[in-house]
């Protein structure tokens, strides 16, 4: 019994290290952080982490390859974006499909460079990462910024779901309906999944999980998930980045689980040579990781965009290192190979609550990096150790 | 002789969940060359672990006595410093720097400021001589054989003035010749007054150097044979090792009904994919049949593996051409994915480097060639999946928890069944097996023959290219002989002999 504990425990450290992370917060704001205003800002604030280490989570798994080009790019093709929808007025359909044209081009070239080129994907990323920034900010003509972008397009990205039901008001607080019922399919659905696959296995007579562990494991899911739900209910709903982010970690999380495809990109950062001996065209595979990666760039930067309703000079400043941090906290192996997405998610969450807590209680920036540095150090020191201790002789 | 130089008492070694070593004793004469042997994973590297040092003292319980004084090391350094030196069986050189470089490496000469560079190439090339090699200490490892940096290491060791030499597993990646010279230089120090340890599974060798042989077996100490009382043969270590008497080392086949020509390549010519003029694979023709094993000899470097290699999808060189012929009809192949579709599998001889993902379970090693099989519209069907593992774990008697285990947690026998059934599940109808029983134990050899056996009953052909004569001997209907890129010899398995192959091999 002590020893499944323990085994449950060293399972999900990070996951225990986010709810006690949170706990803490909490008492050092005295409840601020469990506000619904506060949920609210971690999606919102954070919902480009996630789709960005998305991204590095599939460049990574190839061989602890890393994308350093990706914030700059965020800059560059939101000027693009807003020089198309701004000042050429071309309606938002079209901005959005050139940024994603642009995307494709741009992940093609980095693709081809670094998966038949052989260019080291560090040094290729870094060339876009000065080019990038550079040719972006040159194409502004000395501006700082361009704005507003068209309503349309802000609308997509930023914002809350309306109330289809017209929630009712109790106490003077208006509550959402929509946000509540969506929380709830979600949760039949999660409970749905779960107990179909364990009764498929049982079926087919394979081991499966107990029925215990299928029930705690929905509980708690379902917790998470009518959570959110209730304190988005009070914030005034469900912000369209999250349905962004869910949309877009639910499809990685399915491809890197189920399919074939998303088993080479493990397989490669695993033994490169031993998948491409098994028939695997391994550069395909790394192509496809660096295109993928332009492609979800292009997407967080229509969410960064439409936060501030601007291209501004210095978006994305930083993003490469928040969306490496998210996964490496998140446990996805720097040598490529391992790692999850419930596990980026995880770390991008820890990180982005990390980063709201010392907000709420006013720690100094310069102070809140260093608490960053930190923490992600410490992350990896107690991967390798945890893997270690496992590891057998 | 006669001095005892060192012996470890009542050796117990425990890792979590397991005994590694169960009160294991070893004496050792000054001046002779003592064998250790034992199947993989019976404690041998353990117990040379213990000794120097690598396992700190009180890790372990029992005492090691060296040169009349009980020792307890707590690090590499102090066993060194008495004159222990351990090479390891994977080589610890760093291929960009020089020899001298590498043989000073952590024991560098010159002031605590500053490295003498002369001094260290001059002492450098005094170890170098003593090993027999005749380059200067200036060469970058990279540029010498794999057999010369063997002797570099052996030098680097002399260096550090080695009383105890201790060689793990030394000649597993030499041809016959390059071991032949390594172990007669072994000879050369045992008269200059040298002991050494040799750790090895090849048991022609281990009889031709050792005055004495101790067995391992699951950790505990079996026998010590001393030659000049016990007869030493083959046959007598290996009841030793596996505790049985092992009266025929290759299961017989019986019954094997050779048909038609599965695959065939004519002139087969292949370029270096780096140097492209250089001619690596020279106008081979050969054939394999259904329900045949047919070995490839040759020396390391003869071109077998690039031959293999490029006949799989091109996997290897630039600029090939040739015929090849499967079943009759010539068929092109333009990649790996493509052969394998041919029904054709490479199964290489480096399971570690570019055979298995190690840090993946045994269930995704076991289905990655042949994925497609269990997806429909690339959504893989996971139980299906353990199930297919499952399988195959049953016929090849792999010995794991579960197929969710990672492959690098398994002994190099199983580590290779693994391999086996990952190029079994693809399919095959032609197995190219490359040196399928490197570094594995006589047990595990015997199971891995069982099974070629079993794949040839099934009517596939086996191409099997191995450096270990007998076993080339033992297994195939049919041998090719294999020297500098050309086919230089053919002769039926049941005529051939040692002696025939090497002489194919001189002559051409």
């Amino acid at each position: 019994m002590k020893d499944k504990v323990l085994k449950v425990f060293k399972e999900n450290t990070m996951l225990i290290v986010l709810v006690l992370v949170v706990l803490f917060f909490n008492v050092m704001t005295n409840g601020t952080m469990l506000l619904p205003s506060q949920f609210n800002a971690l999606i919102t604030q954070n919902a480009y982490v996630y789709v960005l280490a998305t991204g590095m989570l599939m460049c990574m798994l190839t061989g602890g390859n890393i994308d350093l080009s990706c914030g700059s790019f965020v800059c560059f093709v939101g000027v693009i974006g807003a020089k198309v929808m701004v000042n050429m007025k071309a309606s938002t359909p079209v901005g959005i499909l050139v940024m994603l044209l642009i995307g494709v081009i741009y992940g093609c070239v980095l693709g081809f460079v670094i998966a038949y080129i052989n260019i080291p994907p560090w040094i290729a990323t870094l060339a876009g990462f000065l080019a990038l920034r550079g040719w972006g900010i040159a194409l502004m003509h000395g501006a700082s910024n361009i704005s507003p972008l068209p309503k349309e397009f802000c609308a997509m990205f930023t914002g809350k779901m309306n109330d289809l039901f017209g929630g009712p008001r109790i106490g003077g607080v208006q509550y959402n309906m929509t946000s509540i019922v969506a929380g709830l399919i979600a949760s039949v659905i999660v409970v749905l999944l779960l107990f179909r696959s364990r009764s498929a296995k049982l079926k087919k007579g394979y081991e499966a999980d107990s029925l215990v562990k299928v029930i705690v494991k929905c509980v708690l899911i379902d917790f998470v998930i009518m959570l959110f739900a209730y304190k988005f209910s009070l914030a005034g709903g469900i912000p369209y980045a999250l349905i962004w982010v869910a949309v877009i970690v639910l499809i990685y999380s399915f491809i890197t689980s189920k399919t074939d495809v998303g088993r080479y990109f493990y397989t490669i950062g695993g033994n490169a040579e031993a998948t491409r001996l098994s028939g695997i065209d391994t550069k395909r595979i790394m192509f496809l990781a660096y295109l993928n990666m332009a492609v979800l760039t292009v997407i967080s930067a229509f969410l960064t965009m439409s936060r501030f309703s601007a291209a501004n000079s210095t978006a994305g400043t930083n993003y490469e290192m928040d969306a490496i941090s998210a996964c490496v906290v998140g446990g996805v192996s720097a040598y490529g190979g391992s790692g999850t997405v419930f596990g980026m998610i995880v770390g991008a969450t820890l990180i982005g609550v990390i980063n709201l807590g010392m907000s709420l209680m006013g720690i100094d920036a310069n102070w809140q990096k260093v608490v960053k540095g930190v923490v992600l150090l410490g992350a990896v020191v107690f991967e390798i150790l945890n893997n270690k201790k496992n590891a057998v002789r | 002789m006669g001095n005892i130089l060192l012996e470890m008492k009542n050796i117990t070694k425990e890792f979590p969940g397991v005994k590694a070593l169960d009160n294991v004793n070893l004496k050792v004469e000054q001046g002779e060359i003592h064998a250790l042997v034992g199947e993989n994973g019976a404690g041998k590297s353990t117990l040379m672990n213990v000794l120097s040092g690598i396992y700190p003292y009180g890790s372990y319980t029992g005492d090691i006595v060296y040169n009349g004084e009980v020792c307890q090391f707590q690090k590499i350094k102090d066993s060194e410093e008495k004159g222990i030196v351990i090479i390891h069986q994977e080589l610890a050189l760093i291929p960009y720097m020089s020899i001298g470089e590498n043989m000073f490496l952590g024991n560098e000469q010159g002031s605590k400021a500053a490295i003498d560079w002369d001094k260290t190439y001059a002492e450098a090339d005094k170890y170098l001589k003593m090993v027999g090699l005749t380059e200067s200490s200036r060469t970058l490892i990279k540029d010498i054989g794999v057999g010369k940096q063997q002797l570099v290491e052996i030098a680097k060791a002399l260096a550090k003035h080695a009383k105890l030499l201790i060689l793990d597993e030394p000649t597993s990646s030499l041809n016959e010749t390059d071991s032949k010279a390594l172990l007669d230089l072994l000879l050369k120090f045992k008269q200059d007054g040298m002991t050494s340890i040799i750790i090895s599974h090849k048991l022609n060798e281990v009889s031709y150097v050792a005055d004495k042989i101790t067995v391992i077996r699951d950790g505990s100490t079996i026998e010590t044979l001393d030659k000049t009382v016990d007869e030493i043969t083959e046959d007598r270590i290996i009841k030793g090792m596996v505790g049985r008497a092992m009266t025929d080392r290759f299961p017989k086949r019986e019954n094997v009904k050779i048909g038609d020509i599965a695959m065939e390549v004519k002139d087969w010519t292949v370029y270096h994919p780096q140097f492209a003029e250089r001619k690596v694979v020279d106008g081979v023709s050969m054939n394999v049949r259904k329900g045949e094993v047919v070995g490839i000899a040759g020396l390391m470097g003869a071109g077998r593996t690039e031959l293999a290699m490029s006949i799989f999808g091109k996997a290897y060189g630039t600029n090939i051409s040739g015929q090849l012929i499967l079943d009759g009809k010539e068929v092109k192949l333009k990649n790996i994915k493509d052969a394998i579709k041919h029904k054709i599998a490479y199964v290489t001889e480096d399971r570690k480097g570019n055979g298995l993902v190690l840090t993946n379970p045994i269930k995704i090693n076991t289905t990655l060639a042949n994925l497609s099989e269990l997806c429909s519209k690339h959504v893989i069907d996971q139980d299906k999946e353990y199930q297919v593992a499952e399988e195959y774990r049953d016929k090849l008697k792999t010995k794991c928890p579960t197929v969710e285990q990672n492959v690098g947690n398994l002994s190099g026998g199983n580590q290779q069944k693994v391999l086996l059934a990952k190029w079994m599940f693809a399919n095959p109808d032609v197995l190219i097996l490359d040196e399928p029983t490197r570094g594995i134990d006589v047990g595990a050899k015997y199971e891995i023959y069982c099974i070629i056996n079993d794949l040839v009953a099934a009517g596939k052909s086996v191409i099997m290219i191995s450096s270990e004569l007998p076993e080339v001997l033992g297994m195939s209907d049919r041998i090719y002989v294999m020297n500098e890129g050309k086919m230089v010899g053919e002769m039926a398995g049941a005529e051939a002999s040692q002696e025939s192959i090497m002489s194919c091999i001189l002559k051409s």
